[in-house]
C-alpha cells in the first residue's frame, strides 16, 4: 500500500511527538482541549526486534517501555499516541495534538508546536553529528622495519 | 529441596531496615539521585537495560540505586518489573543501516564510505586514574569542542561493511525473512535452538559469561578467526504497526551497539570458501558485550555452516544457552543458602546410620 500524503504527514508528526521531550512539549502546548477518553493512558512494553546480521531473520532484542492512549475531541476527531517511556501526560498530550492536527487548527499548531520541536531536534542531531565528525579518523598503514 | 519455613518476621524486617540504611550510607554525604545515575553511570545503566531486556534508562538507574550498585540484582529488579507490564506488540525489525552514528569503526577496512568515527571511547586512553575527577567542587573539565567542524553538514551515508563484501559475493548472505521470531520470555527454550532464539539469549545473557566464552574461542577452544568488520553505536528509530490506524508509526528511539564480525572460512562439505559472519546487537553503548556476542554467535553456527563439532564450550548450544542468563543462574545458585533444614535433616540421619553401620562392621572384624 502506498501511503497517501495525509498518512505520510500524520506519521511524521506522530513520530516527532513520540521522540520529543515531554517537558518541552508541555511548555509549547500548556492548555489542553476538553475531550473524551476512548482508551485511557496505559503503560506497557513493545518487543523491539533486530535482524540477524543486520539484514537477515528477525530476532527479539528486548522490550522498551511505551505509553499509549486514544482520545477524542468534542468535535469528533480521534487522536492516537504511542510514546516511548512511562509518562501518561506525554501520551495524553501527543494524542490530543494528533487529534487537533486533523482540525482547522493544524496550520497554527504546525507553526507553534511541531515546527519548534522539529527545529530543536534537527539542531540536536546536527550537533551530535558534528561531534561525531570531530572524532573521524584517518588511519595510515606504515611500512614496518622488517618489510624493508 | 527448599522447604517453606515460618517465623523470623521481626528479624527479617530489621534486616531490611538495616539494608535501607546501608543503601543510603553516610547521611553527611549527599544522596545520589536517579537522574545522576542515569546521566553519569550510563554504561552501568546500559548493561542493566541489555540484560534486564527492557529499554528504559530511568528504571534501570532506579534499579541500580535500589540494588546498591549490584548490577545483577538490578537486572533482576528490572526483569521482575517487566513482567507486570502488558505487551502492546512487537516492533518492526530496526534498520541499523539507518543508525544515527556516534561511533563506527572497522578493523578490516581502513577507508570506508562514511569514514571511521571514534566517538566517546575508552580506546587509546592511558588507563591512568584521573584525579581531576575527584577534585570536588571544581567545575567539571570542559571537553575541547574546538575540534568540531563549525558547519553541521549532514552525515555521509555509512553502509554496512558486510554489505560491501556481499556485493562481491565474498561473504555468506543473510537470508532475509519476515518469520515471527521465537521468544524465550514467553515460551520455554527448546533445543536445538534456531539462530533468532540464540541471538535473543545472547543479547540478554550475562556480559561476563558471554565475554569469557568469546575469549575462549580466541584462545583456541573453537577458533573462528574473527575480525571486527564493523562496530557501530548510535540511535535507531523503532517503528510499530498500529492495527487501528492501518499503518506503522515511530514510537521512539533506542541506542544500540552492533558488531559484525567477518570470519575466515575455508569452506566445508556444504559451503564454498567465503567469509562468514557473526552478529552482535545489544541495547545501549555496550561494545564489549556486542563483540563477545558476535564471536559466540559465530561459534554456535558450526552446524549450519557444515563445520565439525570439536566439542568446545562455545560450540555447545545447550551449554551456552542454558547458562547465559545471570538471573536464572543467581536464583539457582543463591537458593542453596535458604533454609534446607528438612533435606539436611535426612542427610544427617543417613550419614549417622552409615557411620554406625561402618563402625559396627569394623568392630565385628576386629
Amino acid at each position: 500500500m502506498i501511503p497517501t500524503p495525509e498518512i505520510t504527514a500524520r506519521r511524521e508528526w506522530m513520530a516527532l511527538l513520540a521522540r520529543t521531550n515531554p517537558a518541552r512539549l508541555a511548555a509549547l502546548l500548556p492548555d489542553l482541549p476538553t475531550h473524551a477518553t476512548l482508551r485511557p493512558p496505559e503503560i506497557g512494553t513493545v518487543m523491539v526486534q533486530g535482524r540477524a546480521g543486520g539484514t537477515g531473520a528477525p530476532f527479539n532484542l528486548g522490550e522498551m517501555s511505551v505509553t499509549r492512549c486514544v482520545l477524542q475531541l468534542d468535535t469528533g476527531e480521534v487522536g492516537h499516541a504511542h510514546v516511548q517511556g512511562r509518562d501518561k501526560a506525554h501520551a495524553t498530550r501527543a494524542a490530543l495534538l494528533d487529534a487537533m492536527m486533523q482540525t482547522g487548527a493544524a496550520a497554527h499548531l504546525q507553526a507553534a508546536v511541531l515546527g519548534p520541536l522539529r527545529a530543536e531536534e534537527i539542531a540536536r542531531r546536527s550537533a551530535r553529528a558534528a561531534r561525531a565528525a570531530s572524532t573521524k579518523v584517518e588511519f595510515f598503514t606504515l611500512v614496518r622495519g622488517e618489510d624493508q | 529441596m527448599y522447604v517453606a519455613v515460618k517465623g523470623g518476621e521481626r528479624a527479617i524486617d530489621a534486616a531490611h531496615a538495616w539494608l535501607a540504611e546501608e543503601r543510603r550510607g553516610d547521611t553527611a554525604i549527599a544522596e545520589l539521585s536517579v537522574a545522576q545515575i542515569r546521566a553519569q553511570l550510563a554504561l552501568a545503566v546500559n548493561r542493566v537495560m541489555a540484560e534486564g531486556s527492557l529499554y528504559d534508562p530511568d528504571l534501570a538507574a532506579l534499579a541500580i540505586k535500589q540494588a546498591r550498585g549490584d548490577l545483577i540484582e538490578a537486572v533482576f529488579l528490572i526483569r521482575a518489573y517487566r513482567t507486570t507490564l502488558p505487551r502492546f506488540g512487537a516492533s518492526r525489525p530496526i534498520d541499523t543501516a539507518a543508525m544515527d552514528l556516534s561511533r563506527r569503526i572497522s578493523a578490516t577496512f581502513k577507508d570506508l564510505p562514511g569514514g571511521q568515527i571514534l566517538g566517546p571511547t575508552f580506546d587509546y586512553t592511558h588507563r591512568l586514574l584521573d584525579f581531576a575527577l575527584m577534585a570536588e567542587g571544581e567545575a567539571p573539565m570542559t571537553p575541547d569542542r574546538a575540534a568540531a567542524p563549525p558547519e553541521s553538514a549532514p552525515p555521509e551515508p555509512a553502509p554496512h561493511v558486510t554489505e560491501m563484501l556481499n556485493r562481491e559475493g565474498l561473504i555468506q548472505t543473510e537470508a532475509a525473512s519476515d518469520a515471527v521470531p521465537p521468544d524465550l520470555t514467553r515460551e520455554p527454550m527448546e533445543l536445538p535452538a534456531t539462530r533468532p532464539l540464540r541471538l535473543q539469549a545472547l543479547t540478554r545473557g550475562d556480559e561476563g559469561f558471554v565475554l569469557s566464552l568469546a575469549y575462549s574461542t580466541q584462545r583456541g577452544y573453537g577458533r573462528t578467526h574473527a575480525f571486527v568488520g564493523e562496530l557501530r553505536i548510535g540511535a535507531v528509530a523503532v517503528e510499530m504497526d498500529i492495527p487501528e490506524l492501518g499503518f506503522a508509526v515511530q514510537i521512539g528511539e533506542v541506542e544500540v551497539t552492533e558488531c559484525e564480525t567477518v570470519n575466515q572460512f575455508i569452506g566445508s562439505k556444504t559451503e564454498p570458501p567465503q567469509f562468514t559472519r557473526g552478529y552482535g546487537l545489544v541495547f545501549g553503548q555496550t561494545e564489549r558485550k556486542a563483540i563477545s556476542m558476535s564471536l559466540v554467535d559465530r561459534a554456535l553456527r558450526w552446524k549450519e555452516l557444515g563445520e565439525d563439532f570439536v566439542g568446545v564450550p562455545a560450540q555447545d548450544e545447550e551449554f551456552v544457552l542454558m547458562h547465559a542468563d545471570n538471573v536464572q543462574a543467581t536464583g539457582f545458585l543463591e537458593h542453596i543458602k535458604l533454609p534446607h533444614y528438612v533435606d539436611f535433616q535426612s542427610e544427617l540421619e543417613l550419614i549417622r546410620r552409615l557411620r554406625a553401620e561402618a563402625l559396627q562392621l569394623n568392630e565385628a572384624a576386629e
